[in-house]
């Protein structure tokens, strides 16, 4: 069934759209990740002008993300203290990453950069999981137990401290505020909620329970997101809302299922699975950029437009 | 003298021969949630008072989308990676084109009259502002027509209208389902011997209707509230499922 978009002006067939909303949305459900660096792509890749198809996934993303968090709150399983102290920092990242994608901008090139940010943050991110859980595997094959991380290094030292008390943490609030604003700082740059970048932050970074940090990022990215749409919608006018339904109706769906196929499965193997998904896209982006392609010219809007 | 000079002219000037009469299927296209493309059917008849004159009679037929101005990239090699380099704006290329004919396009038009009409897609882009800030701006104009032609955007119809007993003509256009609002400029040229010998110009309204109207025009008008919709959607929607989904379960 073909569907015309008013605003992205294509006609697109309905069941295609609903069927890889359901396919990201099971991923958004069982990683945490909004799934934006996945669903974008492909959107590009069906014919979707890349301005709508970055707004528009901002826009869906909300809904995924609200369907997946609502599920977890019943698991009891996101820590809100966290959430609120990632968040604050997140916006004023997302702010300072506004104006320097707008700098960038007026240097040019700024196509290129975000390219060059997916291929490296991807690959040193998905690379670093990857290891990281097949040992832990490889450990547990074994029957030795995993030592419990007790890191007593300067994390510990500084003031401000929280307790944390679904993430069983009692820390300073000035790393998760420094991770929330590196990543908002990203996200802003990439176009992207920042899940894929935050969960391994707040796994590694700040040693919270693999359990925990599913809900508590997604907490974080329907707020990020909301923030994203708003400012595409009222400055681009690319929010494109047929497509955003039609994406979050299979979206909310999957994020359903995703959470209960999350829920059963061991955390080292749901984060070798989200390292080898990285590994993939971050795969397709650099052959993009290192092979020549077959149509060297490219027809697009004029800036600002 | 003045007088003599006026007569003399108006025998110079030629005379209209034959003229196109023209019908269209439907004059507007509305562009409804399930909008899939539309054919039209151009037709028409080509009135004389006078008897069938000499030469070979052709029937050309064009409709044209409305310009935008667009940029057209070229990727180079830089250190080892693909990266888009140049850039050339392009004003006023339409989104859409199409070019209908009665025999091979080079039989029925010469190449002054093609061009003097802007017939042809090239000819057509012919004239488009390009800057001359690249020295190869031509390069990108070839670029720009073979990838919307690799799109179908840009179609050449050769032999696709029908003429009967030199009088009656007949064609169809397909517009595709990805389509810019605006008035598509519809042209049917006569040629005798590839010389344009009359013309006529009309335009076909493509407009989002319904739904799709009221979308669009909240979207540009109302972009605030455009926009607390679509996140009350996304809220709403990501609710029902989680509620959906726990009733499932108990």
């Amino acid at each position: 069934m073909q569907i015309y978009l008013p605003i992205a002006e294509v006609s697109v067939n309905a069941f295609l759209l609903l069927g890889l909303g359901g396919m990201v949305g099971i991923l958004s459900g069982m990683f945490g990740v909004g799934g934006g660096f996945l669903m974008t792509p492909l959107l590009f890749f069906i014919g979707i002008p890349p301005a709508v198809a970055v707004a528009t996934e901002a826009n869906q993303i909300v809904a995924s993300s609200f369907s997946g968090v609502l599920a977890h709150l019943r698991r009891k399983t996101v820590d809100l203290r966290m959430g609120t102290v990632l968040l604050i920092g997140g916006l004023i990242g997302a702010a300072l990453g506004v104006l320097l994608f707008n700098y960038l901008k007026s240097l040019g090139q700024v196509d290129l950069l975000v390219r060059l940010c997916y291929v490296v943050f991807l690959g040193v991110i998905g690379a670093l999981m990857f290891v990281e859980s097949l040992n832990a595997i490889r450990k547990t094959a074994k029957g030795t137990a995993i030592p419990t991380r007790k890191k007593h290094g300067l994390i510990h030292k500084l003031p401000f401290k929280m307790r944390f008390r679904v993430s069983g943490l009692y820390i300073s609030v000035i790393p998760p505020l420094l991770v929330g604003l590196s990543v908002g700082v990203l996200a802003a740059i990439m176009g992207v909620g920042g899940g894929f970048i935050m969960v391994p932050a707040m796994i590694y970074l700040l040693g919270m329970p693999t359990k925990v940090v599913v809900g508590t990022s997604l907490f974080q990215i329907i707020f990020v997101t909301a923030f994203t749409t708003m400012l595409h919608a009222t400055t681009n006018y690319t929010v494109d809302v047929v497509l955003a339904v039609l994406l979050l109706v299979g979206g909310v769906i999957g994020a359903q299922i995703g959470t209960r196929i999350g829920v059963r499965m061991k955390a080292e193997q749901l984060r070798i699975l989200l390292a080898l998904m990285v590994l993939a896209v971050c795969g397709k982006l650099a052959l993009d950029l290192l092979l020549m392609p077959s149509e060297l010219y490219s027809v697009g809007a004029v800036e600002g437009h | 003298m003045l007088r003599w000079l006026l007569i003399a002219l108006l025998f110079a000037l030629p005379v209209r021969a034959e003229e196109v009469v023209l019908g269209l299927s439907q004059d507007e296209v509305a562009i409804t949630t399930s909008f899939d493309g539309s054919e039209i059917l151009i037709f028409g008849a080509v009135k004389r008072e006078t008897p069938i004159p000499e030469g070979e009679l052709g029937v050309i037929v064009t409709i044209a989308g409305p310009p935008e101005p667009i940029t057209v990239r070229r990727k180079e090699r830089r250190f080892g990676i693909w990266v888009n380099t140049d850039a050339v704006e392009i004003d006023g290329a339409p989104s859409f084109y199409a070019v209908a004919t009665s025999s091979p396009l080079d039989d029925v038009l010469g190449v002054r009259d093609n061009l003097e009409h802007k017939v042809s897609v090239p000819s057509m882009l012919r004239g488009v502002e390009t800057p001359n800030t690249v020295l190869d701006a031509s390069a990108y104009v070839t670029a720009l027509i073979r990838i919307n032609t690799d799109a179908g955007a840009y179609q050449l119809l050769e032999d696709t209208v029908v003429v009967d007993e030199d009088t009656l003509f007949r064609t169809r256009i397909r517009l595709p389902a990805a389509l810019t609002e605006g008035a598509y400029e519809t042209r049917i040229f006569l040629t005798r011997d590839g010389q344009v010998v009359a013309s006529y110009e009309t335009a076909i309204d493509v407009r989002k209707v319904g739904l799709e109207r009221w979308l669009f025009t909240l979207s540009r008008e109302n972009p605030f509230w455009y926009g607390i919709m679509s996140l009350a959607i996304a809220i709403a929607a990501g609710w029902t499922a989680s509620a959906a989904f726990s009733l499932l379960r108990n």
